[in-house]
């Protein structure tokens, strides 16, 4: 190619980097300076690690992530390999509700968790019902675990389906030739061959999880969880330093998850390829 | 067939994890129906809710629109020639151009949102409007209008058409206009869609970003749940779903040929 031509079209990026630039780079310098600059000075940066309250909601929304990205995995993996290699009448509809959450913002997942397991919620009916005793636990961390699962396992679900689509079915074929039991094909066939699928969406999970804030909003603003943790020192207290300081570590945190998914997820492909 | 047990079992499975993602679903649109949800059904249907919802937030719902499709506008005259950049230009340095325009997606839209704030929150004109919100919903969706339109980029062969154009004596700009827009549209139009779809249901970074005057329909869906009876909740979530879904599905459609291209 022509030199002038490729600097012709590497001008064509400049307005969209010059927006970057102004409203995303330079805010997030603002947010590092406004972060070293309350009266601990930097120091603010180690108070996720040194305050225990900072420390505690830390700890507990990286349990949470973890717990959700698990459990998410493990669910769509069942229902996505099922999904994808079963015909049965119905299954085009299925598919197709098990996507409308996808376009759910985080308050309204919020909501139908708290229709669910709320203080008029269908399981607090049930219970009720059944046990005489109401169960209620949209309000808290269980509820917070909730949503994420309802938000995560439509995404997941896709990711696995799209995955298993691509697999070879001829080395399933041939391990079960050789005698192996479906279950030895699952887990010594299928899941590795899924398993960058599996590194990706779970990094994916652990990180939205990780900054989500709409679903804990709605339904409470006094759970533990660091973007909880964040809005209330900078709306209720005021104290940018430290919110500026909290929202930088948790965005390093979550860029790290998503960045190292992506080295291992890749190494993964080009192993089984 | 005779099917075996471990059929049984994953198909219940199934349908137990999509009964779990569409019964609050349906919860919600019979709640926003229903008289007194307290009561249930049989206190009879009605469409009072979705018209108290109408009055009490119309405004944002219109605000939604406008910033979605303004923000529409905004991606495509930023990610289409981004994403020419990138297809035609690939080494070291756009690959760094394209992990920059990727990082407010990979940083939670609450650290964005504060450093927004921070910068430009002074400048009241400007905190204050609608453009303040439009410029978070921006850098959010950019990245999805850009990979969008780049994948389909990469796949049609651009290099080829264009060398063709070019021997046959066409300037850049008419190879853009007639060669290179056209064969991508499939991608223009999914990223489109996604970005739209986005946009009108965008919270974390609106909430911190909005102003008593500039409440966008998730804002106001989190005002009603807080602070509304459950039926007006569901009413205007309802009227956010009948918006949104045909958005999701006519998504699903455009992503499926956009991959196929």
């Amino acid at each position: 190619m022509i030199e002038r031509e490729r600097r012709r079209a590497l001008l064509l990026a400049v307005p969209a980097l010059a927006v970057f630039a102004a409203f995303w780079l330079l805010p997030m310098a603002r947010l590092v300076a406004v972060g070293a600059n309350g009266p601990d000075g930097a120091r603010a940066y180690l108070a996720v690690v040194t305050n225990r309250n900072y420390f505690s909601s830390l700890v507990s929304t990286a349990l949470l992530s973890a717990a959700t990205s698990i459990a998410t995995i493990a669910v769509s993996l069942v229902a996505g390999i099922f999904l994808q290699r079963n015909r049965f009448p119905g299954r085009e509809l299925l598919v197709s509700l098990m996507t409308l959450p996808l376009a759910f913002p985080g308050v309204v997942v919020g909501f139908m968790v708290i229709l669910l397991a709320g203080r008029q919620g269908l399981i607090g009916e049930v219970t009720s019902w059944l046990f005489g005793g109401k169960v209620v636990f949209a309000y808290g961390m269980a509820g917070l675990f909730m949503g994420y699962l309802y938000f995560s396992i439509p995404r997941v679900i896709l990711t696995v389906m799209a995955s298993v689509e691509k697999l070879d079915p001829a080395l399933e074929e041939a391990a079960r030739s050789l005698g192996a039991s479906t279950w030895q094909v699952t887990r010594d066939v299928m899941l590795p061959a899924l398993m960058p699928a599996i590194i990706s969406s779970g990094a994916i999970c652990f990180a939205t999880s990780m900054g989500a804030f709409g679903t804990a909003f709605t339904l409470a603003t006094q759970i533990n969880v660091l973007p909880l943790t964040i809005y209330n020192e900078f709306t209720n207290y005021a104290n940018f330093p430290m919110a500026a300081a909290l929202s930088i570590v948790l965005g390093l945190i979550t860029w790290a998850a998503l960045a190292a998914a992506r080295q291992l997820a890749g190494a993964g492909v080009a192993a089984a390829g | 067939m005779r099917r075996p047990a471990r059929y049984w079992l994953q198909l219940a499975f199934t349908l137990a994890v999509c009964a779990f993602l569409v019964v609050p679903i349906v919860m919600s649109v019979l709640a926003g129906l229903t008289t007194n949800y307290f009561v249930g059904i049989r206190s009879g249907l009605t469409l009072r809710w979705v018209g108290e919802v109408w009055s009490l937030y119309s405004e944002t719902i219109w605000r939604s629109i406008w910033i979605a499709l303004a923000c529409l506008a905004c991606t495509m005259v930023l990610g289409i020639p981004a994403a020419y950049a990138l297809a035609k230009v690939q080494n070291r340095w756009t690959r760094l151009i394209e992990e920059f325009l990727t990082l407010p997606i990979a940083v939670p839209g609450l650290a964005t949102a504060l450093g927004l704030i921070l910068l430009y929150g002074g400048w009241r004109e400007f905190r204050a409007s609608w453009l303040f919100i439009l410029v978070g919903h921006v850098l959010f969706t950019l990245p999805f209008m850009v990979r969008s339109v780049l994948a389909v980029m990469m796949a049609v062969d651009l290099k080829t058409l264009e060398e063709a154009a070019a021997s046959l004596g066409a300037s850049f700009r008419e190879r853009f206009t007639s060669i290179v827009l056209p064969n991508v549209r499939p991608g223009i139009l999914a990223g489109a869609l996604m970005v739209v779809t986005l946009s009108m249901g965008e919270f974390n970074l609106t909430w911190m970003l909005h102003t008593p005057l500039t409440k966008t329909l998730p804002v106001g869906l989190a005002d009603s749940y807080a602070s509304m009876r459950l039926e007006i909740g569901s009413a205007y979530t309802l009227i956010f779903l009948v918006m949104i879904v045909p958005l999701l599905v006519a998504l699903q459609w455009a992503s499926g040929r956009a991959r196929k291209s």
